[in-house]
Protein backbone atom coordinates (compact mmCIF):
# COMPACT_ATOMS: atom_id res chain seq x y z
CA UNK A 1 0.00 0.00 0.00
CA UNK A 2 2.93 2.18 1.17
CA UNK A 3 6.52 2.30 0.15
CA UNK A 4 9.38 4.67 0.83
CA UNK A 5 12.04 4.13 -1.71
CA UNK A 6 15.53 5.51 -0.61
CA UNK A 7 13.55 8.50 0.38
CA UNK A 8 16.13 11.48 1.53
CA UNK A 9 14.51 14.66 3.00
CA UNK A 10 16.80 17.75 3.69
CA UNK A 11 16.40 21.29 4.95
CA UNK A 12 19.40 23.14 3.71
CA UNK A 13 22.69 20.53 5.04
CA UNK A 14 20.51 19.39 7.52
CA UNK A 15 19.29 15.64 7.18
CA UNK A 16 15.72 15.27 8.34
CA UNK A 17 15.42 11.56 7.13
CA UNK A 18 18.09 9.67 5.08
CA UNK A 19 17.68 6.98 2.81
CA UNK A 20 14.89 5.30 4.05
CA UNK A 21 13.37 2.42 2.66
CA UNK A 22 9.66 1.31 3.57
CA UNK A 23 6.65 -0.24 3.09
CA UNK A 24 3.28 -0.67 5.11
CA UNK A 25 0.95 -3.33 3.56
CA UNK A 26 -2.72 -2.44 3.83
CA UNK A 27 -4.73 -3.19 6.99
CA UNK A 28 -1.69 -2.85 8.80
CA UNK A 29 -1.07 -1.32 11.71
CA UNK A 30 2.03 0.80 12.54
CA UNK A 31 3.81 2.58 15.50
CA UNK A 32 6.01 4.77 14.46
CA UNK A 33 8.53 5.30 17.70
CA UNK A 34 11.67 8.01 17.63
CA UNK A 35 12.85 10.63 20.02
CA UNK A 36 11.91 14.21 19.14
CA UNK A 37 12.74 15.50 16.54
CA UNK A 38 13.97 11.62 14.97
CA UNK A 39 12.43 12.29 11.85
CA UNK A 40 8.52 11.14 12.44
CA UNK A 41 6.90 14.13 11.67
CA UNK A 42 8.99 14.40 8.46
CA UNK A 43 8.54 11.04 7.30
CA UNK A 44 4.41 11.12 8.18
CA UNK A 45 4.58 14.95 5.82
CA UNK A 46 5.60 13.02 2.84
CA UNK A 47 3.50 10.77 3.02
CA UNK A 48 0.45 13.35 2.93
CA UNK A 49 2.19 15.07 0.03
CA UNK A 50 2.50 18.09 2.61
CA UNK A 51 6.60 18.15 1.97
CA UNK A 52 8.71 16.82 -0.96
CA UNK A 53 11.39 14.61 -0.93
CA UNK A 54 14.92 15.73 -1.75
CA UNK A 55 15.81 11.64 -3.02
CA UNK A 56 13.87 9.29 -3.70
CA UNK A 57 10.23 8.23 -4.35
CA UNK A 58 6.96 7.84 -1.74
CA UNK A 59 4.35 5.29 -3.36
CA UNK A 60 0.40 5.07 -2.22
CA UNK A 61 -1.46 2.03 -3.88
CA UNK A 62 1.22 2.34 -6.43
CA UNK A 63 1.49 5.97 -6.96
CA UNK A 64 4.36 8.33 -6.68
CA UNK A 65 2.98 10.59 -4.46
CA UNK A 66 5.41 13.32 -5.98
CA UNK A 67 4.04 12.58 -9.29
CA UNK A 68 0.47 13.92 -8.30
CA UNK A 69 -0.50 17.22 -10.07
CA UNK A 70 -2.29 20.01 -7.74
CA UNK A 71 -5.04 19.63 -8.56
CA UNK A 72 -5.23 15.87 -7.67
CA UNK A 73 -3.79 16.38 -4.26
CA UNK A 74 -7.13 16.65 -2.85
CA UNK A 75 -8.25 13.95 -3.83
CA UNK A 76 -5.29 11.57 -2.87
CA UNK A 77 -5.80 13.59 0.88
CA UNK A 78 -8.97 12.44 1.18
CA UNK A 79 -7.69 8.62 1.47
CA UNK A 80 -5.80 9.55 4.60
CA UNK A 81 -7.27 10.43 7.77
CA UNK A 82 -5.45 13.03 10.13
CA UNK A 83 -5.26 13.07 13.32
CA UNK A 84 -2.57 15.68 15.35
CA UNK A 85 -1.00 16.06 18.58
CA UNK A 86 -3.39 19.27 19.31
CA UNK A 87 -6.36 18.09 17.58
CA UNK A 88 -6.66 21.17 15.62
CA UNK A 89 -10.62 21.46 15.96
CA UNK A 90 -12.41 24.43 14.65
CA UNK A 91 -12.78 26.54 18.55
CA UNK A 92 -16.32 27.91 17.00
CA UNK A 93 -17.60 24.81 15.69
CA UNK A 94 -19.08 22.25 17.88
CA UNK A 95 -18.02 18.50 17.96
CA UNK A 96 -20.98 17.47 15.58
CA UNK A 97 -20.24 20.74 13.64
CA UNK A 98 -16.47 20.15 13.27
CA UNK A 99 -16.94 16.44 12.04
CA UNK A 100 -20.05 17.48 9.80
CA UNK A 101 -17.54 20.15 8.16
CA UNK A 102 -14.88 17.89 6.99
CA UNK A 103 -17.72 16.06 5.48
CA UNK A 104 -19.07 19.11 3.68
CA UNK A 105 -15.61 20.24 2.53
CA UNK A 106 -15.04 16.75 0.84
CA UNK A 107 -18.44 17.33 -0.92
CA UNK A 108 -20.69 14.65 1.07
CA UNK A 109 -23.88 15.65 0.76
CA UNK A 110 -26.65 16.62 3.54
CA UNK A 111 -28.28 13.75 3.51
CA UNK A 112 -24.79 11.67 4.39
CA UNK A 113 -23.87 14.22 7.10
CA UNK A 114 -26.79 13.54 9.05
CA UNK A 115 -26.90 9.96 9.07
CA UNK A 116 -22.84 9.33 9.15
CA UNK A 117 -22.13 11.86 11.59
CA UNK A 118 -24.18 10.09 14.61
CA UNK A 119 -22.60 7.16 13.68
CA UNK A 120 -19.29 8.62 14.23
CA UNK A 121 -19.92 10.07 16.97
CA UNK A 122 -21.05 7.02 18.89
CA UNK A 123 -17.79 5.02 17.38
CA UNK A 124 -15.61 7.80 19.27
CA UNK A 125 -17.76 7.69 22.23
CA UNK A 126 -19.34 11.09 21.86
CA UNK A 127 -22.92 10.95 21.30
CA UNK A 128 -23.44 13.08 24.25
CA UNK A 129 -21.14 15.64 23.44
CA UNK A 130 -22.04 16.62 20.33
CA UNK A 131 -23.23 19.99 20.91
CA UNK A 132 -20.28 20.40 23.11
CA UNK A 133 -17.55 23.23 21.74
CA UNK A 134 -13.60 22.29 21.65
CA UNK A 135 -13.33 24.24 24.63
CA UNK A 136 -15.68 22.30 26.94
CA UNK A 137 -14.33 19.24 25.99
CA UNK A 138 -11.37 17.49 27.41
CA UNK A 139 -8.03 16.72 25.78
CA UNK A 140 -9.19 13.30 25.16
CA UNK A 141 -12.63 13.97 24.21
CA UNK A 142 -11.27 16.90 21.56
CA UNK A 143 -8.78 14.20 20.05
CA UNK A 144 -11.71 11.44 19.76
CA UNK A 145 -13.25 14.35 17.72
CA UNK A 146 -10.24 14.70 15.51
CA UNK A 147 -10.73 10.66 15.25
CA UNK A 148 -13.56 11.48 14.59
CA UNK A 149 -13.34 14.23 11.61
CA UNK A 150 -9.97 11.85 10.02
CA UNK A 151 -12.27 8.74 9.55
CA UNK A 152 -15.39 10.63 8.63
CA UNK A 153 -14.78 10.11 4.75
CA UNK A 154 -13.57 6.41 5.50
CA UNK A 155 -9.97 7.09 4.52
CA UNK A 156 -7.90 4.00 3.22
CA UNK A 157 -5.45 5.13 5.86
CA UNK A 158 -5.39 6.85 9.26
CA UNK A 159 -2.17 8.87 10.48
CA UNK A 160 -1.84 9.82 13.71
CA UNK A 161 1.36 12.01 14.74
CA UNK A 162 1.71 12.30 17.97
CA UNK A 163 -1.89 11.92 19.83
CA UNK A 164 -1.90 10.85 22.81
CA UNK A 165 0.95 13.32 24.50
CA UNK A 166 -0.95 15.52 25.64
CA UNK A 167 -3.20 13.10 27.50
CA UNK A 168 -3.21 11.28 31.12
CA UNK A 169 -3.40 7.62 30.80
CA UNK A 170 -6.27 6.97 30.89
CA UNK A 171 -7.32 8.67 27.83
CA UNK A 172 -4.46 7.47 26.44
CA UNK A 173 -5.58 4.36 26.72
CA UNK A 174 -9.02 5.56 25.01
CA UNK A 175 -7.57 6.78 21.57
CA UNK A 176 -5.51 3.60 21.35
CA UNK A 177 -8.66 1.66 21.86
CA UNK A 178 -10.82 3.61 19.08
CA UNK A 179 -7.34 3.42 17.28
CA UNK A 180 -7.61 -0.54 16.96
CA UNK A 181 -11.06 -0.59 16.27
CA UNK A 182 -10.17 1.72 13.03
CA UNK A 183 -7.69 -0.33 12.12
CA UNK A 184 -10.31 -3.98 12.69
CA UNK A 185 -12.74 -2.32 10.45
CA UNK A 186 -9.98 -2.50 7.62
CA UNK A 187 -8.47 1.14 8.06
CA UNK A 188 -4.42 0.95 7.76
CA UNK A 189 -3.07 2.94 10.71
CA UNK A 190 0.32 4.40 10.89
CA UNK A 191 1.08 6.27 14.14
CA UNK A 192 3.51 8.22 14.94
CA UNK A 193 4.78 8.22 18.63
CA UNK A 194 7.14 8.79 21.15
CA UNK A 195 5.09 7.14 23.97
CA UNK A 196 6.72 3.24 25.22
CA UNK A 197 3.00 2.90 26.97
CA UNK A 198 1.05 3.37 23.21
CA UNK A 199 3.45 1.28 21.70
CA UNK A 200 3.09 -1.69 24.56
CA UNK A 201 -0.57 -1.16 24.34
CA UNK A 202 -0.85 -1.61 20.32
CA UNK A 203 1.21 -4.71 20.61
CA UNK A 204 1.84 -4.48 16.38
CA UNK A 205 4.71 -3.56 14.35
CA UNK A 206 6.92 -1.30 15.57
CA UNK A 207 8.98 0.92 13.34
CA UNK A 208 12.24 3.28 15.35
CA UNK A 209 13.65 5.57 13.85
CA UNK A 210 16.81 7.54 15.11
CA UNK A 211 18.53 10.61 13.46
CA UNK A 212 16.60 10.16 10.39
CA UNK A 213 17.28 6.66 9.71
CA UNK A 214 14.91 3.89 10.45
CA UNK A 215 16.98 1.36 13.05
CA UNK A 216 14.69 -1.27 13.85
CA UNK A 217 11.50 -3.21 12.20
CA UNK A 218 9.70 -5.52 14.55
CA UNK A 219 6.96 -7.26 13.36
CA UNK A 220 5.55 -7.45 16.82
CA UNK A 221 7.81 -5.48 18.68
CA UNK A 222 7.94 -3.63 21.65
CA UNK A 223 9.21 -0.11 22.49
CA UNK A 224 12.93 -0.16 21.93
CA UNK A 225 15.29 2.65 22.31
CA UNK B 1 -18.79 21.68 -8.81
CA UNK B 2 -21.89 20.85 -8.24
CA UNK B 3 -24.94 22.58 -6.79
CA UNK B 4 -24.38 21.44 -3.17
CA UNK B 5 -20.75 22.78 -3.28
CA UNK B 6 -22.07 25.70 -5.29
CA UNK B 7 -24.39 26.61 -2.42
CA UNK B 8 -21.54 25.88 0.13
CA UNK B 9 -19.23 28.67 -1.37
CA UNK B 10 -21.92 31.12 -1.58
CA UNK B 11 -23.19 30.33 2.29
CA UNK B 12 -19.55 30.43 3.30
CA UNK B 13 -18.43 33.52 1.38
CA UNK B 14 -21.40 35.21 2.82
CA UNK B 15 -20.84 34.10 6.81
CA UNK B 16 -17.00 35.45 5.87
CA UNK B 17 -18.11 38.52 4.56
CA UNK B 18 -20.96 39.02 7.34
CA UNK B 19 -17.86 37.86 10.09
CA UNK B 20 -15.47 41.04 8.42
CA UNK B 21 -17.54 43.30 10.30
CA UNK B 22 -16.14 47.09 10.45
CA UNK B 23 -13.58 45.99 7.86
CA UNK B 24 -16.29 44.48 5.39
CA UNK B 25 -17.74 47.83 5.92
CA UNK B 26 -15.03 49.84 5.58
CA UNK B 27 -14.12 47.81 2.47
CA UNK B 28 -18.13 48.57 0.92
CA UNK B 29 -17.59 52.40 1.72
CA UNK B 30 -14.38 52.93 -0.32
CA UNK B 31 -15.93 50.71 -2.98
CA UNK B 32 -19.29 52.95 -2.94
CA UNK B 33 -17.28 56.28 -3.68
CA UNK B 34 -15.52 54.44 -6.00
CA UNK B 35 -18.67 53.37 -7.49
CA UNK B 36 -20.39 57.07 -7.00
CA UNK B 37 -17.14 58.96 -8.92
CA UNK B 38 -17.96 55.99 -12.26
CA UNK B 39 -22.05 57.19 -11.49
CA UNK B 40 -21.04 60.71 -11.34
CA UNK B 41 -19.25 60.53 -14.54
CA UNK B 42 -21.66 59.42 -16.53
CA UNK B 43 -24.09 61.63 -15.56
CA UNK B 44 -21.70 64.49 -16.08
CA UNK B 45 -20.83 62.62 -19.67
CA UNK B 46 -24.40 62.47 -20.59
CA UNK B 47 -24.63 66.12 -19.13
CA UNK B 48 -22.22 66.97 -21.62
CA UNK B 49 -23.07 65.51 -24.80
CA UNK B 50 -26.91 66.37 -24.26
CA UNK B 51 -25.68 70.10 -24.09
CA UNK B 52 -23.25 69.47 -27.29
CA UNK B 53 -25.97 68.35 -29.10
CA UNK B 54 -28.12 71.13 -28.59
CA UNK B 55 -25.69 73.49 -29.43
CA UNK B 56 -25.26 71.49 -32.43
CA UNK B 57 -29.20 71.56 -33.63
CA UNK B 58 -28.83 75.31 -32.93
CA UNK B 59 -25.96 75.65 -35.56
CA UNK B 60 -26.24 76.81 -39.05
CA UNK B 61 -24.92 78.65 -41.37
CA UNK B 62 -25.87 81.53 -42.44
CA UNK B 63 -24.61 83.63 -45.81
CA UNK B 64 -25.53 87.15 -45.74
CA UNK B 65 -25.12 88.53 -48.87
CA UNK B 66 -24.02 92.28 -50.23
CA UNK B 67 -27.60 94.74 -50.71
CA UNK B 68 -26.62 94.64 -54.32
CA UNK B 69 -27.03 91.14 -54.87
CA UNK B 70 -30.31 90.51 -56.57
CA UNK B 71 -33.05 88.08 -55.21
CA UNK B 72 -32.86 86.07 -58.80
CA UNK B 73 -28.72 85.89 -58.14
CA UNK B 74 -29.77 84.80 -54.49
CA UNK B 75 -32.01 82.12 -55.07
CA UNK B 76 -29.73 80.80 -57.86
CA UNK B 77 -27.27 79.99 -54.98
CA UNK B 78 -30.39 78.42 -52.79
CA UNK B 79 -30.84 76.32 -55.52
CA UNK B 80 -27.42 74.99 -56.00
CA UNK B 81 -27.00 74.66 -51.73
CA UNK B 82 -30.36 72.32 -52.68
CA UNK B 83 -28.61 69.95 -54.74
CA UNK B 84 -25.70 69.33 -52.21
CA UNK B 85 -25.89 65.76 -50.09
CA UNK B 86 -24.90 67.26 -47.42
CA UNK B 87 -27.83 69.97 -47.11
CA UNK B 88 -31.03 69.17 -45.17
CA UNK B 89 -32.73 72.78 -45.83
CA UNK B 90 -31.82 76.26 -47.02
CA UNK B 91 -33.76 79.16 -46.20
CA UNK B 92 -33.92 82.42 -47.69
CA UNK B 93 -34.87 85.27 -45.78
CA UNK B 94 -35.25 88.78 -47.98
CA UNK B 95 -33.97 92.25 -46.57
CA UNK B 96 -37.42 93.46 -46.11
CA UNK B 97 -38.04 90.27 -44.37
CA UNK B 98 -34.88 90.10 -42.06
CA UNK B 99 -36.25 93.99 -41.23
CA UNK B 100 -39.49 93.20 -40.55
CA UNK B 101 -38.12 90.03 -38.20
CA UNK B 102 -35.91 93.16 -36.73
CA UNK B 103 -38.48 94.98 -35.88
CA UNK B 104 -41.06 93.16 -34.40
CA UNK B 105 -37.85 91.60 -32.06
CA UNK B 106 -37.21 95.01 -30.40
CA UNK B 107 -40.51 95.99 -30.55
CA UNK B 108 -40.45 97.45 -27.12
CA UNK B 109 -36.67 99.08 -27.73
CA UNK B 110 -37.74 102.37 -28.84
CA UNK B 111 -34.15 103.86 -29.15
CA UNK B 112 -33.25 100.98 -31.76
CA UNK B 113 -36.29 101.59 -33.65
CA UNK B 114 -35.51 105.38 -33.72
CA UNK B 115 -31.72 104.86 -34.67
CA UNK B 116 -32.71 102.45 -37.30
CA UNK B 117 -35.19 104.89 -38.59
CA UNK B 118 -32.73 108.01 -38.85
CA UNK B 119 -29.87 105.51 -40.57
CA UNK B 120 -32.87 105.35 -43.48
CA UNK B 121 -33.66 102.78 -45.72
CA UNK B 122 -32.79 98.95 -44.88
CA UNK B 123 -29.56 98.37 -43.27
CA UNK B 124 -29.99 94.62 -43.51
CA UNK B 125 -28.79 91.78 -46.19
CA UNK B 126 -30.81 89.35 -47.68
CA UNK B 127 -29.72 85.79 -46.04
CA UNK B 128 -29.72 82.32 -46.82
CA UNK B 129 -29.80 79.77 -43.45
CA UNK B 130 -28.41 76.61 -44.17
CA UNK B 131 -28.90 73.73 -42.39
CA UNK B 132 -26.95 70.45 -42.36
CA UNK B 133 -28.00 66.66 -42.30
CA UNK B 134 -25.01 66.68 -39.62
CA UNK B 135 -23.37 69.29 -37.76
CA UNK B 136 -19.83 67.89 -38.97
CA UNK B 137 -20.54 68.59 -42.57
CA UNK B 138 -21.10 72.33 -42.00
CA UNK B 139 -17.31 73.25 -42.70
CA UNK B 140 -17.83 70.65 -46.19
CA UNK B 141 -21.04 73.61 -47.16
CA UNK B 142 -18.63 76.53 -45.99
CA UNK B 143 -15.69 74.87 -47.89
CA UNK B 144 -18.20 75.10 -50.83
CA UNK B 145 -19.23 78.72 -50.92
CA UNK B 146 -15.82 79.52 -50.56
CA UNK B 147 -14.57 77.54 -53.30
CA UNK B 148 -16.99 78.62 -55.74
CA UNK B 149 -18.50 82.27 -54.91
CA UNK B 150 -21.67 83.49 -55.86
CA UNK B 151 -19.98 86.72 -58.71
CA UNK B 152 -22.43 89.87 -59.76
CA UNK B 153 -22.42 90.43 -63.37
CA UNK B 154 -19.55 92.84 -62.25
CA UNK B 155 -17.29 89.93 -60.98
CA UNK B 156 -17.41 90.21 -57.52
CA UNK B 157 -18.76 88.35 -54.77
CA UNK B 158 -22.12 88.71 -53.59
CA UNK B 159 -21.42 87.08 -50.69
CA UNK B 160 -21.28 89.90 -47.55
CA UNK B 161 -20.30 87.00 -44.87
CA UNK B 162 -20.43 83.55 -43.80
CA UNK B 163 -21.27 83.35 -39.77
CA UNK B 164 -20.04 79.29 -39.11
CA UNK B 165 -16.42 80.47 -37.17
CA UNK B 166 -18.02 81.84 -34.64
CA UNK B 167 -20.69 78.56 -33.62
CA UNK B 168 -17.33 76.53 -34.85
CA UNK B 169 -15.43 77.57 -32.29
CA UNK B 170 -17.98 77.38 -29.57
CA UNK B 171 -18.33 73.42 -30.97
CA UNK B 172 -14.95 72.90 -30.69
CA UNK B 173 -14.23 74.33 -27.04
CA UNK B 174 -17.41 72.23 -26.00
CA UNK B 175 -15.57 69.29 -27.62
CA UNK B 176 -12.28 69.87 -25.52
CA UNK B 177 -13.92 70.25 -22.32
CA UNK B 178 -16.13 66.96 -22.99
CA UNK B 179 -12.71 64.87 -24.13
CA UNK B 180 -10.91 66.29 -20.55
CA UNK B 181 -13.82 65.81 -18.66
CA UNK B 182 -13.79 62.38 -19.76
CA UNK B 183 -9.83 61.93 -19.05
CA UNK B 184 -9.65 63.44 -15.96
CA UNK B 185 -12.73 61.59 -14.97
CA UNK B 186 -10.94 58.13 -16.12
CA UNK B 187 -7.83 59.22 -13.86
CA UNK B 188 -10.19 59.86 -10.96
CA UNK B 189 -11.88 56.49 -11.45
CA UNK B 190 -8.52 54.89 -11.77
CA UNK B 191 -7.01 55.94 -8.97
CA UNK B 192 -10.19 55.16 -6.78
CA UNK B 193 -10.43 51.86 -8.58
CA UNK B 194 -6.83 50.89 -7.29
CA UNK B 195 -7.47 52.07 -3.47
CA UNK B 196 -10.85 49.71 -3.87
CA UNK B 197 -8.63 46.78 -5.05
CA UNK B 198 -6.03 47.66 -2.85
CA UNK B 199 -8.76 47.30 0.37
CA UNK B 200 -10.58 44.73 -0.75
CA UNK B 201 -7.45 42.86 -0.85
CA UNK B 202 -6.37 43.67 2.71
CA UNK B 203 -9.91 42.76 3.70
CA UNK B 204 -9.53 39.37 2.07
CA UNK B 205 -6.25 38.50 3.57
CA UNK B 206 -7.67 39.14 6.94
CA UNK B 207 -10.45 36.87 6.26
CA UNK B 208 -8.25 34.34 4.76
CA UNK B 209 -6.15 34.67 8.30
CA UNK B 210 -9.45 34.70 10.49
CA UNK B 211 -10.51 31.27 8.79
CA UNK B 212 -6.94 29.93 8.70
CA UNK B 213 -8.21 26.98 11.31
CA UNK B 214 -10.90 26.01 8.53
CA UNK B 215 -8.92 26.56 5.61
CA UNK B 216 -6.14 24.05 7.53
CA UNK B 217 -9.03 21.78 8.00
CA UNK B 218 -10.05 22.07 4.75
CA UNK B 219 -6.80 20.81 3.34
CA UNK B 220 -6.53 17.92 5.92
CA UNK B 221 -9.76 16.51 4.78
CA UNK B 222 -9.22 17.21 1.16
CA UNK B 223 -11.02 19.80 0.03
CA UNK B 224 -10.86 21.05 -3.31
CA UNK B 225 -8.90 24.12 -4.16
CA UNK B 226 -12.51 25.50 -5.66
CA UNK B 227 -13.91 25.00 -2.32
CA UNK B 228 -11.25 26.57 -0.19
CA UNK B 229 -10.83 29.38 -2.23
CA UNK B 230 -14.48 30.15 -3.46
CA UNK B 231 -16.06 31.53 -0.36
CA UNK B 232 -12.83 34.56 -0.46
CA UNK B 233 -13.94 35.68 -4.15
CA UNK B 234 -17.52 35.23 -3.36
CA UNK B 235 -16.88 37.59 -0.53
CA UNK B 236 -15.38 39.91 -2.82
CA UNK B 237 -17.69 39.88 -5.40
CA UNK B 238 -20.32 40.58 -2.75
CA UNK B 239 -18.89 43.58 -1.14
CA UNK B 240 -19.41 44.87 -4.83
CA UNK B 241 -22.62 44.32 -5.28
CA UNK B 242 -23.71 45.79 -1.96
CA UNK B 243 -21.46 48.69 -2.68
CA UNK B 244 -23.15 48.90 -6.35
CA UNK B 245 -26.72 48.73 -4.49
CA UNK B 246 -25.27 51.28 -2.30
CA UNK B 247 -24.06 53.35 -4.80
CA UNK B 248 -27.46 52.87 -6.70
CA UNK B 249 -29.38 53.94 -3.79
CA UNK B 250 -27.97 57.37 -3.24
CA UNK B 251 -28.10 58.16 -6.54
CA UNK B 252 -31.88 58.39 -6.64
CA UNK B 253 -32.14 61.57 -4.08
CA UNK B 254 -29.03 63.17 -5.19
CA UNK B 255 -30.34 62.47 -8.72
CA UNK B 256 -33.81 63.81 -7.44
CA UNK B 257 -32.27 67.30 -5.77
CA UNK B 258 -29.57 68.06 -8.80
CA UNK B 259 -32.38 68.23 -11.04
CA UNK B 260 -34.40 70.65 -9.06
CA UNK B 261 -31.30 72.77 -8.25
CA UNK B 262 -30.19 72.65 -12.07
CA UNK B 263 -33.39 72.37 -13.55
CA UNK B 264 -32.97 76.06 -15.14
CA UNK B 265 -29.72 76.34 -15.87
CA UNK B 266 -29.06 73.10 -17.47
CA UNK B 267 -30.66 73.85 -20.59
CA UNK B 268 -33.55 71.18 -20.55
CA UNK B 269 -31.51 68.19 -18.92
CA UNK B 270 -33.32 66.60 -16.74
CA UNK B 271 -30.96 64.40 -14.07
CA UNK B 272 -33.63 62.75 -12.51
CA UNK B 273 -35.51 61.79 -16.13
CA UNK B 274 -31.82 60.63 -17.42
CA UNK B 275 -31.38 58.31 -14.17
CA UNK B 276 -35.21 56.81 -14.59
CA UNK B 277 -34.75 56.69 -18.27
CA UNK B 278 -31.41 54.92 -17.99
CA UNK B 279 -31.51 53.10 -14.75
CA UNK B 280 -30.77 49.44 -15.95
CA UNK B 281 -27.13 51.11 -18.16
CA UNK B 282 -26.23 52.73 -14.62
CA UNK B 283 -27.05 49.90 -12.61
CA UNK B 284 -25.23 47.57 -14.97
CA UNK B 285 -22.17 49.72 -15.25
CA UNK B 286 -21.68 50.25 -11.24
CA UNK B 287 -22.87 46.41 -10.42
CA UNK B 288 -20.48 45.06 -12.85
CA UNK B 289 -17.63 47.41 -12.27
CA UNK B 290 -18.49 46.52 -8.20
CA UNK B 291 -17.63 42.77 -9.41
CA UNK B 292 -14.90 43.40 -10.89
CA UNK B 293 -13.42 45.51 -8.23
CA UNK B 294 -14.04 43.06 -5.60
CA UNK B 295 -13.28 39.96 -7.63
CA UNK B 296 -9.44 41.38 -8.67
CA UNK B 297 -8.72 42.27 -5.14
CA UNK B 298 -10.12 38.72 -4.01
CA UNK B 299 -7.69 37.20 -6.68
CA UNK B 300 -5.01 39.28 -5.70
CA UNK B 301 -5.22 38.26 -1.90
CA UNK B 302 -6.29 34.52 -2.73
CA UNK B 303 -2.98 34.55 -4.73
CA UNK B 304 -0.58 35.89 -2.55
CA UNK B 305 -1.96 34.39 1.04
CA UNK B 306 -3.82 31.10 0.26
CA UNK B 307 -1.48 28.36 -1.53
CA UNK B 308 -3.30 25.33 -1.45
Amino acid sequence: MIYFDKVSKRYNDSAALEDVTLSIAPKEFVSLVGHSGAGKTTLLKLLIAEERPTEGSVFFESVDVNDLPLSALHFYRRKIGMVFQDARLIPTKTAYENIAFAMEAAGRTDEEIESDVPYILELVNLSDKASHFPDELSGGEKQRVAIGRAIINQPEMVIADEPTSNLDPINTYEIVEILKKINELGTTVLIATHNKGVVDAVGRRVVTIDRGRIVRDDAEGKYVM
Amino acid sequence: MNKTILKRVFASGAKDFLRGGAVSAATVLIMTVTLSIIGALIFLSALLSYTLGVIENKVDVSVYFVTTATEQQILAVKGELEQLPQVASVTYTSADDALAAFRQRHANDQLTLQALDELGGNPLDASLEIRAKDPSQYEGIVNFLSASPALSPGGTSIVDRINYAQNKDVIDRLSVAIGATREVGIAVVLVFALASILIAFATIRLAIYTARDEIAVMRLVGASDAYIRGPFLVVGVITGVVAAVIALLLFIPAAWYTGMQTASWLGGFSVSGYYATHALFIASVLIGSGIVLGAVGSMLAIRKYLRV
